[in-house]
């Protein structure tokens, strides 16, 4: 049956529409033939669509939106008979223009839906788009019927994680990655059986809302510098789809939601880095793109005097607490979660989504709690970057609801530290292992993002051959990027081929991964770490879509040992659960040993409290606790001193058993009990052993490693 | 310029796809695929030897197709050629049908 709403009441130039529904905003198909389009702005006193054949230039059509359809402050109208594959669509908007009171309407401005689904203009990475057209970013209309195969998001236990960080474009854009469609979802898709090999069960991605690569764009001593990490979103709603390798089709959707359906075949959740913080519009002088054309006052925080506040370093400040960008957010959010099966988002400088519309922070903020509980988002993961370009610093106190967790940026300092051998750090590093009850106490170790490396600052095989940042190629004369990086070269700055200090760098990544995977909390690691990559000292690479950013796959068979050492201590995390336990517990358990206890030299006489480079920890794991095949013990010795140091292991159970899972060492050292109840560990190195039945008591069970 | 042919012979459907399978074209083809009917049908063969041009539209008939027979009918692209390959593989159609 026909239904009466699907009749087209006006005509204009042979495209015929009618008024349309205020729900959902944004363009969606309804009926056979007909799209509603749907738009917000309290303050706008005209609005347009514009229809644009794909690519064109000039528009096909402009159709003004009648008093009769606007309803409250939305705009919409169905238009019927429209291609969806060729339909390019944008607003023309009319109003103040009043920039001391915060009204940037212009009418010549064609603006970009901010619920876009889709957005062309920059399909291409890198293609240089024709300047001369007054519409960059072109929203466009998608069928939203993708076939998930009862896919759904993984619900993987939080404490179970072990999160990889990733470019999209990064990760396979380099020759040596050995794909097909390098630099895009498709790519990334072929390098699923990698990431099960390695062991990783939850991949973040760097931005993948459509932003410009070219937005202060630049060329430095002839190479082109890009917007390449693209912490500055264009829209909300739209894959970025220079990363598709299918986009001139406009398959950019299509193709991310079936890399996302392969990941989660894998057993692998997809989160993603996200930024509502503030848009691509920059400041006074940014272009319009969208939001400042649509309605500023609601989108920005702005000044008395109408100047926008700029606490994200950006330009702007986008108004999170305002009720009806708090329901862009949550719209948005809900629809990568239902519509991409999206398991979980970092928020990029989260302390901003908690300050009010002066921009004072707040303890109760609105967008937080409706974000902690939201139906849709019940059992997404939820992770703060929990502090701001504007000082705000909200690490073990971001309003959380016992939902958020927080990038733990104490844990990477601390880490930095110890490993290349700061005893201070000693004590603190024993709060860290334990899971952060001191900023977490109220909550629990899982909302401690534990990382030593992330996109930001140096990799972590720069990390142990670089003393200072070599930034020059930002063209901002070294002086962007952080200058505390806790690094330490080994010897040499940069590049060696002596043997000593490469061992040595070898030996301190594996140390440092070695202390991360047996930390409670949820490891984070950053792509490449696992086989040495290096951005060449750039410690801010968010520039560079070149080979300082691209993954050097060369350096996975280059650097097999450290790759093994990382899959090893993945797959070890995996099948020890105590390693994982989120409740701080750190008591005695049925095995009658504390659950978690620290050691020194000699086991049990150790002062945690004062500065230290070598120390034990051990974790019991009774079989009865945990459900596991038997009971375990688990001793990590750590040496961050320059010399050898030996360790009395501690006594276990009659019947129980000492053996070596990894040494860090060259040295090939390995418990062995004829040689005394002890390991010696070379300088700067860690040994981790299994306590378990002696084979000859065993009855069977899975072998640990 | 689109155009297709549909045959049906003892339980195996052939449909031939010639020109730009686009969103103004894909309804009629949809329509045309809507009247099999799952059960007796074995095999469905999409020759596309001089199929030009498939996108949104068009990939969503094949998995129409293929969702309205049932997992037991065969979904077969023949003479494929590189372009539509790429869309293939790109948007992981690649997974469900059989390409020859």
């Amino acid at each position: 049956m026909m239904r009466i709403d699907e009749c087209p009441t006006h005509e204009l130039n042979g495209i015929k529409y009618r008024c349309g529904r205020v729900q959902p905003f944004g363009a969606s198909i309804v009926g056979n033939s007909g799209i509603n389009f749907s738009v917000f702005s309290k303050d706008a006193t005209y609005c347009e669509l514009v229809l644009f054949h794909h690519g064109m230039k000039e528009p096909f059509i402009r159709i003004p939106f009648p008093e009769e359809f606007r309803i409250g402050n939305v705009f919409s109208m169905i238009v019927y008979g429209l291609d969806i594959e060729e339909l390019e669509y944008g607003y023309c908007m009319d109003g103040p223009y009043d920039p001391e009171h915060g009204y940037r309407f212009d009418r010549e401005k064609i603006l970009l839906d901010p619920y876009a689904k889709l957005v062309s203009g920059r399909n291409v990475w890198g293609e240089e788009p024709d300047w001369d057209d007054p519409f960059q970013h072109r929203g466009c209309v998608i069928l939203e019927d993708y076939d998930w195969e009862g896919d759904k998001p993984l619900e993987i236990p939080m404490n179970d994680l072990v999160i990889y960080e990733t470019h999209v474009r990064s990760f396979t854009k380099d020759e040596s990655s050995g794909v097909k469609y390098k630099g895009t979802f498709a790519g990334l898709l072929e390098k699923i059986p990698y990431l099960k090999e390695l062991g990783i069960n939850c991949i973040e991605l760097l931005p993948i809302f459509e932003f410009d690569e070219f937005e202060n764009s630049r060329v430095v001593d002839g190479e082109r510098l890009y917007n390449y990490w693209g912490y500055s979103t264009v829209c909300f709603y739209a894959p970025k789809a220079g990363y598709a390798a299918s986009a001139p089709l406009g398959l950019a959707a299509d193709e991310l939601k079936n890399l996302i359906k392969q990941l989660h075949k894998a057993g692998i959740e997809v989160m993603l880095d996200v930024v509502f913080n503030h848009t691509a519009e920059g400041n006074e002088q940014g272009p319009y793109i969208s939001y400042r054309g649509i309605d500023n006052k609601t989108y920005y925080l702005l000044t008395p005097d109408g100047y926008y506040y700029n606490f994200s370093g950006c330009g702007n400040t986008m108004n999170c607490n305002n009720a009806i960008v708090r329901n862009c957010i949550l719209d948005a959010l809900r629809y990568w979660v239902s519509d991409y099966h999206i398991d979980g988002f970092r928020f990029d400088l989260a302390a901003i989504l908690s300050r009010d519309e002066n921009g004072a922070p707040m303890t109760s903020p609105p967008l937080l709690e409706s974000l902690a509980h939201d139906a849709v988002l019940g059992k997404c993961k939820l992770i703060a970057e929990a502090w701001d370009a504007g000082g705000l610093y909200q690490v073990g106190s971001f309003p959380s609801w016992g939902r958020w967790a927080e990038w733990n940026g104490k844990y990477r300092d601390c880490l930095r530290r110890f490993i290349k051998s700061s005893a201070e750090c000693g004590p603190e590093l024993i709060w860290r292992l334990k899971g952060s009850p001191d900023l977490y106490g109220n909550r629990c170790a899982e909302a401690s993002i534990n990382f030593i490396t992330c996109h930001d600052g140096f990799t972590m095989f720069d990390l142990v051959s670089y003393n200072e940042k070599h930034n020059m190629a930002n063209g901002e004369d070294n002086n962007d990027g952080s200058n505390d990086n806790d690094s330490w070269n080994c010897g040499v700055e940069g590049e060696t081929d002596d043997k000593e200090i490469l061992s040595l760098r070898h030996r301190q990544v594996k140390n440092a991964a070695g202390i991360l995977l047996l930390s409670r909390g949820i490891p984070m690691i950053l792509s490449g770490d696992e086989f040495a990559n290096t951005q060449y000292g750039n410690n801010n690479a968010y520039c560079q879509d070149n080979v300082i950013s691209w993954l050097d796959w060369n350096r996975l068979k280059k650097n097999k040992d450290i790759f093994e050492f990382f899959r090893k201590m993945i797959a070890f995390r995996a099948e020890h659960p105590v390693l994982r336990r989120s409740d701080f517990y750190s008591g005695e358990n049925s095995s009658g040993y504390p659950e978690l206890s620290f050691h020194g030299a000699r086991p049990w006489e150790f002062d945690e409290n004062s500065p230290f480079l070598a120390f034990g920890f051990m974790y019991a794991e009774p079989a009865v606790d945990y459900g596991t095949v038997e009971d375990a013990f688990i001793y990590c010795a750590v040496n961050a001193y320059w010399e050898s140091v030996s360790f009395e292991l501690p006594v276990i159970p009659d019947g129980m058993e000492w053996e070596t899972v990894a040494y860090t060492g060259d040295d090939k050292a390995k418990y062995d009990k004829a040689a005394g109840n002890s390991v010696t560990l070379m300088a700067r190195s860690l040994m981790l052993l299994l306590g378990h039945k002696r084979k000859s008591t065993r009855k069977g069970g899975k072998k640990n490693v | 310029m689109f155009d297709f042919k549909v045959t049906e012979n003892a339980g195996e459907v052939d449909i031939v796809l010639k020109g730009r399978l686009d969103a103004t074209v894909a309804p009629q083809l949809h329509e045309e695929l809507s009247k099999l009917e799952g059960g007796d049908i074995k095999k469905v063969t999409f020759d596309v030897k001089e199929l030009e041009y498939i996108a949104s539209a068009g990939l969503r008939v094949i998995v129409f197709t293929k969702q309205k027979l049932g997992a037991d009918t065969q979904i077969i692209m023949k003479d494929v050629n590189k372009d539509v390959m790429q869309v293939l593989e790109m948007t992981g159609c690649n997974n469900f049908v059989t390409i020859l």
